[in-house]
């Protein structure tokens, strides 16, 4: 951990100064623009993030930044130990600018979103979940989580003159509010003991490397790191939308505008992963072994996740309530690989969500195209849709078979490796579990398929205007839903790399 | 061996569906030709491969990596030692062209399909292309992958294309079931692949590894059951058949063909490579027990076929009582059982494609399959009367047809069951008697087949005729004709001449065999067996 401020320094947060740039732009931008150009601002909402995605991703190919040794040492860490530049912050930030450039693709011709603002807030939320995945430090993570999360409330409740959306805006903040001050009450109840220990630290690293020690921490401490550790799950897992904190969900994802329900259910979900992965496996609140309460409370949650998802979703008639609560579903696989603790295991997760932002942003895409044309989200509104729009439904049918994990698509291969991993680390019941939950998944999923592809519907012959921007959008989706599918071999050993550093400044 | 035939014989259907997907929506005529040029090309690669495989055919190997022909290997995903892998043995290079064939079939046979025809041909090109798949795969990971690719086309196709009134439930349940079975089957892969190790072999997905793994006797009498009946859930095997007769009842033409002609061969296939080759003493433990099982699929699937008045029912039944006697082939753990459940395999692949050909054409034409309302079709429609007979005549095993030469080495394997030194007493039966019992109840199966088959023909082909109900059929089309005159070639050729299939069908499964007769060897614990058998069945009798 170098002190002194260096090049370096300034490279570690080169994407996030770049989304920056991008939102500053955005802003000056809107105000130039005149009303029959409006969806330009959609356009450069979606170059500016691909160009920072070939920037980030450029740095890291040309340049190895961040350097692939390094970033598995202490030497990661930036200004001032608050941010660590390793692989894992990489891939994370590419699924973030992905998930903003394909949710700008597909936004640009929806009218009412065709606003400075509405771009501006995504990239400052795409900001706060950079810093998330980046976050090496109570503090840190708790300011990024802020910057997304402010972001993101006022994103749901966006669309003002719609009830719904104002409605899901204010439940959003309400549940984010307390579940934020709740995890706030736990970095300080942590820092409390470790205080009292001499070791005034904030940087989960260091945290990790006193309370992994047994010994250091008098005995009585426990109940209260117990408690600490709990309440930071409470923050996280309302993050991800894990049970029980899912409450939030479908009403949210329903109410919010589509394109931002897009965002949410990948983006958001993959910080939360980012976080949790980043505070659990640095032994934060010591290593997960027998006498640890939150590990098993993790895999409960894990557990009930999964279940109560899919049990939830087959009995929706909203295609986006039925999405919202398939999205839980989809968390508590991506628990699967958190929760066993081991490098392969977060790897896995980290694949899974790679996979997962082009997979739901997909599914997500119809639903706009969709509801830009009827106005509803029925489900009913998916009839006859092989009819009306062949590659629309072609588009659906491969994100619902990622989902549901049915090859040749990436779901598929995400599955595999969590479920490996969980055999590997010994839980094949766990493994067994997700297995049985992915057929009731499938169920709903199968069922969608049927609705577009046999059921008629009396709208037929209305045809679904889909732009070219729109079109380039799923058109990315699709290929990497499958191309990860048939060759995940390069995603999959990035992420293995990048997991192990996860695991390398424990103790 | 530079050309890569395999993948291509397996992936050209892909192609061709991507292609298929592509045209623009007023020429989708155009989709059948290229289809049909699919298959075309994978016939005769097929054949190449076959017949290659046969000029070459090795004397007996024990180990199965070395009857492997045109084999391919690359590097897949090498951080987990999951390879592309992809290669014949004597029994898939056979069940490859029986796919290819059945393949050809279902498209002729799908020549006027005028329901989207370019989303059907492209779906048809992706199931057959899974069904290749699994066949040629050599690693672990590769045969499920194309195994899962298998089922979702069927599901889809029957949703669309199925019989209106069964449909959806049908086919939300084939893919469950199916899916489910082959899930179970993956966790206990999955498992022994992390105790590879355990086995005395490195960690790989590699199948030809595995086929020479030993695991731990306790872990094989566990993982035997996941691994082995998860996929026997597809070879229709009592008691999972229950989603095989409303597949096919409810699937289009050709996919019942696909289905019943090629896919519940898959099951069986894959039980057979992934179950018993990797765990023989696990098998050797069990299989005396399973055969039971198969012999009430033989038995209780051709009462219910007796009960049928459904065409389809009668003839998915009489699928599931066939692919009782592959699986009761297998149980019986010796070569001629093993040869005789391989050429069943194809024999009953091409007799019920034929079958539901037949059936297809005449509700195509008649608008019903029961068996009430068809009578005197002999009059009706004259091409389809000698196609439907030879069928029948196959399914009951006469002999000069290939029904007799892949039935009696079955019934010959199994009484020669009771000859291998570890088969447990069951029941207090002295082995020897034991197998021999139901080695004659499964032959009574074949007189129930007989039964009714002979009434099906009889009422539909022969009874009175209705002139003013059934004047205005359509003809037999060509390119029907040339399909039931294809099946019926086999079928007859085959009976004829033995010589072509057996051979390599048995070079195919020595390998397997090989591995049981070595389990039946080191295994000692004879005793065991017995109780875990005697106090299973006891328990299960209520005694």
């Amino acid at each position: 951990m170098s002190s002194t401020l260096t090049f370096d320094w300034v490279l570690a947060l080169l994407p996030e100064i770049g989304l920056v740039v991008l939102l500053a732009a955005l802003l000056l931008y809107d105000r130039a623009l005149k009303p029959v150009n409006r969806r330009n601002i959609g356009l450069l909402s979606a170059w500016g993030a691909f160009t920072v995605l070939i920037l980030t991703l450029g740095m890291w190919l040309l340049f190895d930044i961040p350097d692939s040794q390094q970033a598995l040492s202490v030497n990661s860490l930036y200004w001032g130990g608050m941010i660590r530049n390793d692989l894992i912050t990489l891939i994370f930030r590419v699924i973030f600018l992905v998930a903003l450039f394909i949710t700008s693709l597909i936004t640009i011709d929806v009218p009412r979103l065709q606003r400075g603002e509405f771009y501006a807030l995504l990239v400052a939320a795409t900001i706060g979940f950079s810093l998330m995945a980046a976050s090496a430090d109570l503090i840190m993570i708790y300011i990024a989580l802020e910057t997304a999360s402010i972001s993101s409330y006022v994103l749901a409740g966006f669309v003002t003159e719609d009830d719904q959306s104002a409605e899901a805006g204010m439940k959003y903040f309400v549940y984010g509010a307390v579940a934020t001050g709740l995890m706030l009450y736990g970095m300080s109840l942590l820092h409390g003991i470790l205080t009292s220990v001499g070791v005034p630290s904030t940087n989960i690293y260091e945290i990790g490397l006193v309370l992994s020690n047994a010994g250091t921490i008098p005995p009585q401490a426990n109940g209260v790191i117990l408690l600490a550790a709990a309440l930071m799950i409470i923050g996280f897992g309302f993050k991800i939308s894990a049970v029980p904190f899912h409450f939030w969900t479908p009403d949210v994802y329903n109410g919010s505008p589509t394109s931002f329900t897009a965002f949410v259910s990948t983006a958001s979900k993959a910080a939360g992963f980012a976080v949790f992965l980043r505070v659990f496996t640095a032994g934060t609140f010591g290593t997960p072994g027998q006498e640890s309460l939150w590990w098993a409370l993790l895999i409960s949650m894990c557990v009930i996740t999964m279940t109560l998802g899919n049990f939830a979703a087959i009995f929706q008639n909203d295609i986006k309530r039925l999405l919202a609560y398939s999205s839980i579903a989809q968390a508590g696989y991506a628990m699967i690989g958190l929760v066993v603790f081991t490098p392969a295991g977060s790897g896995a997760t980290m694949f899974y969500l790679l996979m997962y932002v082009f997979t739901n942003i997909a599914a997500f895409g119809v639903v706009i195209l969709i509801y830009n044309v009827s106005g509803s989200n029925d489900l009913r509104d998916l009839y006859g849709l092989n009819r009306r729009s062949p590659y629309l439904a072609l588009v659906m049918l491969f994100a619902l078979l990622s989902l549901g994990g049915i090859p040749p698509t990436a779901g598929f291969i995400g599955k595999f490796f969590v479920f490996k991993a969980a055999v590997e680390a010994g839980y094949w019941w766990l493994a067994l579990l997700g297995i049985l939950n992915a057929f009731v998944a499938l169920y709903y999923y199968l069922s969608i398929i049927k609705y577009m592809y046999l059921y008629r519907s009396d709208s037929e012959d209305v045809p679904i205007p889909v732009s070219r921007a729109a079109q380039i959008g799923l058109a990315v989706s699709v290929f990497f839903i499958i191309f990860l599918g048939i060759y995940a071999s390069p995603a999959f050993d990035w992420t293995r790399e990048a997991a192990n550093a996860f695991f390398t400044l424990v103790g | 061996m530079d050309f890569p035939f395999l993948s291509v014989i397996a992936l050209s259907p892909i192609a061709a569906a991507i292609i298929i997907l592509m045209m623009p929506k007023e020429r989708g005529e155009n989709s059948r030709m290229l289809a049909l040029a699919a298959m075309i090309l994978g016939l005769l690669l097929s054949i190449y491969v076959y017949v290659a495989y046969n000029q070459n055919l090795p004397a007996p190997q024990t180990r199965w990596a070395e009857t492997l022909m045109f084999v391919e290997d690359y590097n897949w995903i090498p951080a987990v030692n999951i390879g592309y892998i992809v290669g014949v043995d004597g029994l898939s290079a056979t069940l490859v062209l029986l796919t290819s064939i059945v393949g050809l079939g279902g498209v002729l046979i799908s020549w006027s399909i005028d329901d989207r025809p370019r989303e059907f041909f492209a779906f048809f090109m992706l199931l057959v292309a899974g069904v290749h798949g699994v066949f040629i795969a050599v690693d672990g990971f590769l045969l499920f992958f194309f195994y899962e690719l298998a089922v979702l086309p069927m599901y889809v196709m029957i949703v669309i294309w199925g019989w209106k009134e069964r449909r959806e439930y049908a086919a939300m349940k084939l893919t469950l079931y199916l899916l489910i079975g082959s899930f179970i089957s993956f966790i206990a892969f999955l498992y022994l692949y992390f105790n590879l190790p355990a086995a005395g072999v490195e960690q790989t997905f590699d199948l030809r590894v595995w086929s020479e793994a030993n695991f731990p006797f306790a872990m094989q009498q566990i993982w035997f059951l996941p691994l082995f009946l998860g996929f026997a859930v597809l070879a229709g095997l009592f008691p999972f058949h229950n989603w095989s007769p409303d597949g096919h009842v409810a699937a289009p033409t050709a996919v019942s063909m696909i289905h019943a002609g090629v896919l519940m061969k898959l099951g069986a296939y894959a039980s057979m490579r992934v179950g018993i080759q990797i765990l023989p003493q696990g098998t050797v433990y069990w299989m005396p027990l399973i055969i039971l099982l198969t012999l009430i699929n033989v038995l209780y699937g051709s009462f219910i076929a007796m009960r049928q008045r459904d065409m389809k029912y009668l003839i998915g039944y009489s699928s599931v009582s066939h692919m009782g006697l592959v699986s009761m082939g297998f149980a019986a753990m010796t070569l001629v059982g093993f040869t005789g459940a391989g050429i069943q395999m194809v024999s009953h692949g091409v007799m019920t494609a034929l079958f539901f050909s037949v059936v297809g054409m005449i509700y195509d034409r008649a608008h019903t399959r029961s068996m009430d309302e068809l009578s005197g079709m002999r009059k009706a429609l004259p091409w389809l009367v000698v196609p439907f007979i030879i069928g029948g005549l196959v399914s009951m095993g006469m002999p000069g047809l290939s029904g007799f030469i892949a039935e009696f080495p079955i019934f010959m394997g199994v009484w020669q069951g009771s000859s291998s030194p570890t088969t447990p007493a069951v029941f207090n039966l002295a082995p020897a008697n034991y197998y021999q019992i139901i080695a004659i109840l499964s032959i009574l199966g074949v007189i129930i087949t007989a039964a009714y088959i002979l009434r099906a023909v009889h009422t539909v082909f022969f009874g009175e005729y209705d002139g003013e109900k059934w004047h205005d059929m359509r003809p037999i089309l060509p390119i029907d004709k040339f399909t039931l005159v294809m099946f019926c070639v086999i079928l007859i050729a085959i009976g004829v001449l033995p010589s072509v299939i057996g051979p390599i069908v048995q070079s195919g499964v020595t390998p397997v065999l090989h591995r049981i007769q070595e389990a039946q060897q080191s295994l000692t614990v004879l005793d065991s067996v017995q109780v875990a058998a005697t106090n299973l069945l006891s328990w299960l009798g209520g005694a």
